[in-house]
């Protein structure tokens, strides 16, 4: 009896925690998206299913927008994080927890500072733009800030460690011998790389690229303090219906939206390329 | 790995998911009905007011939350308060815009429960009109405020936004023009005009503030912000849509970072930031065809632990001997009129540099306008619930760029 119930009552503190904080809101949120009103007269529950169509009508090209800079950021984190995490893992021997702290050292300070100095690091006549400009290196009129490319490398720069650790983490357990094996086996290094260190790290990659894409994908933080008129993400706009306009059903909807299409996204790159393959090359 | 740990664990979580949905019905069940309306809390009788105050004595502490930069570093008038009233000031730099911070109380005042602060300063415009009709705010006790009675300025009494200010107390006002950076614009910057030169392209902010951004477009079309109509805020939005590629960011807080640094060239701008917080090479203008005027509001949460406190804070700042150093700091425009006398003996007994710059002070336009400056200056449109939905359907998406 005893043995049967531990596992629940193990998931009981988590479980009320989770209850409370996310599933209620949830379930408030999802009543809201369907209401009409405004914040001095109240809202009214209609089931008012247009606050959802309007939504994708008018801002569907930021959900576009949104994803697109998720996914680039999410390229980018894995290109930088990749070879990274490789060489955390396998050459940097005993001082591993130190470059691994090192990797993890900007978590120490808040999101938005990390993100408002860049402001410092990309002025238009800062440090590095205005040294460029100087050398006569870069036209006058040149600027990174308020571009695309500020806010993707904002956003790759603040979530790398969600793509490095998990790619770490696959390549560390990954079993010395394998890759001695592959060499008795006459595989070059290339031959190596392709056939066994990177089907045995997929787990990682995949586990990276949602714990990256997901949240870059819903940032509003990069694309407000680093971007400019045309880089406004979903994030955003859903950030000034609940703040600015009050308008509650919408910012509601418009959330449930974005988590729709992130749950599908998911859902289907783990279909298509995701835990089943994976495993099975785990398993290989 | 023998068998697929991922895709159980997908399971069970699913089937938990269900669960808490179900468990979460409650609560729909609970919002189902709708989120009550509560306005008309602008309509207080005085008998009501008096209500509110009966039974309420000082504490001994208040908390008080305020914008970035509005009193001095040193906290030097919060500490001489509590020299002189014994009072406690926990003082917090909360507020950076008046939608996010009224985002912030809604839920808690809306319920009825402390929002932690007793005082707090709200600008004139869409967010105050809300908290005075839904009756978040307290009813002030003006037998406690005699300093006020005696000492605001005429023109700070009874404004439109809250009637025999029945519920706040001017804070400071300030203007909304541009500013601009000496440094890469070499013409004189006078006219809102200047923001449509496409000579500046890239290098233009703007507030991304609506009723900020509106005011703006309607000074470019040439229509005046306090009368104006639906039509003119149709033609002022076709007019910023117009200036829209030629604009670096729709600024919300940190603009004046951007000027200094050069980011931007120009941009709209606050007056007292522009004085105090930008750097040298960066001027403030009133442009040729008006700017707009606001003021930040000191008033009491109804749920306020120590109004009584508040309203002793509120009543201190009125006067004139208290206001002046406050104002000398901030380099807004001051509710006080009083402190000009205050500063003027102050400059005549100092000496060397020290009375330069109060005299210049003293001189500065946007510290103490002249007639003719706040002929040209406009409020914010004062605007309904249906129409501030309308106003922020027309203006918002030029800001969000849809």
């Amino acid at each position: 009896m005893r043995g049967r119930l531990a596992p629940y009552l193990m998931v009981l503190p988590g479980g009320l925690w989770l209850l409370a904080f996310f599933a209620v809101p949830l379930v408030l949120m999802a009543s809201f998206s369907l209401m009409t009103g405004n914040v001095v007269d109240g809202f009214d529950q209609v089931l008012r299913w247009r606050n959802y169509t309007e939504g994708l009508e008018l801002y569907g090209d930021k959900f576009v927008r949104s994803l697109w800079y998720g996914l680039l950021a999410t390229v980018a984190c894995l290109l930088l994080a990749y070879p990274a995490a490789a060489w955390i893992a396998f050459r940097a021997g005993r001082r591993k927890s130190v470059y691994l702290l090192l990797l993890l050292l900007p978590f120490f300070v808040s999101f938005v500072l990390r993100t408002v100095s860049w402001k410092f690091v990309l002025a238009d006549n800062g440090i590095v733009l205005g040294t460029l400009k100087g050398w006569g290196v870069l036209p006058d009129g040149f600027h990174v800030l308020g571009t695309t490319f500020a806010v993707v490398a904002g956003l790759t720069y603040n979530f790398l460690p969600f793509m490095a650790l998990p790619i770490y983490v696959a390549l560390e357990r990954l079993d010395p011998r394998m890759l001695e094996a592959a060499r008795d086996l006459y595989a070059s290094r290339a031959q190596t790389f392709l056939r066994v260190v990177l089907p045995l790290s997929l787990p990682g990659v995949f586990a990276g690229a949602i714990m990256t894409f997901v949240p870059a994908s819903a940032d509003y933080v990069n694309a407000e303090v680093l971007g400019g008129t045309e880089n406004v993400m979903i994030g955003n706009i859903i950030w000034t219906e609940y703040f600015v306009n009050n308008d509650y059903p919408t910012a509601s909807a418009l959330s449930f939206t974005l988590m729709a299409i992130l749950l599908a996204g998911v859902f289907l790159y783990a279909r298509a390329l995701g835990t089943e393959d994976v495993l099975e090359a785990a398993r290989r | 790995m023998k068998h697929d740990p991922l895709l159980r664990r997908g399971m069970t979580h699913r089937r938990d998911f269900l669960r808490l949905v179900g468990l979460g019905g409650l609560g729909l069940a609970a919002a189902a009905c709708g989120v009550g309306g509560q306005g008309g809390g602008e309509k207080v009788t005085a008998s009501e007011a008096a209500e509110f105050w009966r039974g309420k004595s000082q504490n001994g502490r208040l908390s008080w939350a305020n914008w970035v930069g509005y009193v001095e570093d040193d906290r030097a008038t919060l500490k001489n308060f509590t020299k002189a009233t014994g009072i406690e000031v926990d003082y917090k730099e909360v507020i950076n815009e008046t939608s996010e911070w009224f985002g912030k109380i809604n839920e808690p005042l809306r319920a009825g429960q402390s929002i932690g602060f007793d005082l707090m300063v709200i600008t004139n415009g869409i967010q105050l009109e809300q908290c005075r009709r839904l009756g978040y705010l307290a009813p002030l006790d003006h037998s406690r405020l005699p300093n006020f009675a005696a000492n605001v300025g005429a023109s700070f009494k009874d404004p439109a936004y809250d009637p025999g200010n029945t519920f706040t107390v001017p804070y400071m006002s300030g203007i909304t023009g541009i500013a601009y950076n000496t440094k890469y614009v070499k013409e004189p910057i006078t006219s809102w005009s200047d923001l449509l030169n496409p000579k500046y392209k890239g290098k233009i902010g703007m507030m991304g503030d609506s009723q900020e951004l509106g005011s703006a477009g309607m000074f470019l079309t040439g229509a005046d912000p306090e009368k104006s109509t639906p039509a003119d805020w149709e033609k002022a939005a076709a007019k910023l849509r117009e200036q829209r590629p030629l604009v670096r960011k729709y600024y919300f807080q940190d603009y004046i970072e951007a000027v200094t640094k050069g980011d931007v060239w120009l941009t709209m701008a606050w007056s007292g930031d522009a004085y105090s917080l930008a750097g040298p090479e960066v001027e403030f203008v009133i442009p040729e065809e008006g700017g707009t005027i606001w003021t930040d509001n000191l008033c009491i949460p109804r749920t306020a632990e120590n109004p009584v406190d508040a309203l002793k804070m509120i009543d201190y700042l009125c006067d004139p001997e208290v206001n002046a150093p406050l104002t000398e700091f901030v380099t807004y425009i001051t509710p006080v009129p009083g402190t000009k006398d205050v500063l003027r003996r102050k400059a005549d007994a100092a000496s060397g540099e020290e009375k330069a710059e109060l005299t210049e002070f003293l001189e500065n336009p946007l510290v103490y306008p002249a007639e003719a400056d706040l002929a040209r200056l406009r409020r914010y449109r004062t605007l309904s619930q249906e129409e501030k939905e309308q106003y922020q359907k027309i203006f918002t998406p030029i800001v969000q760029d849809s």
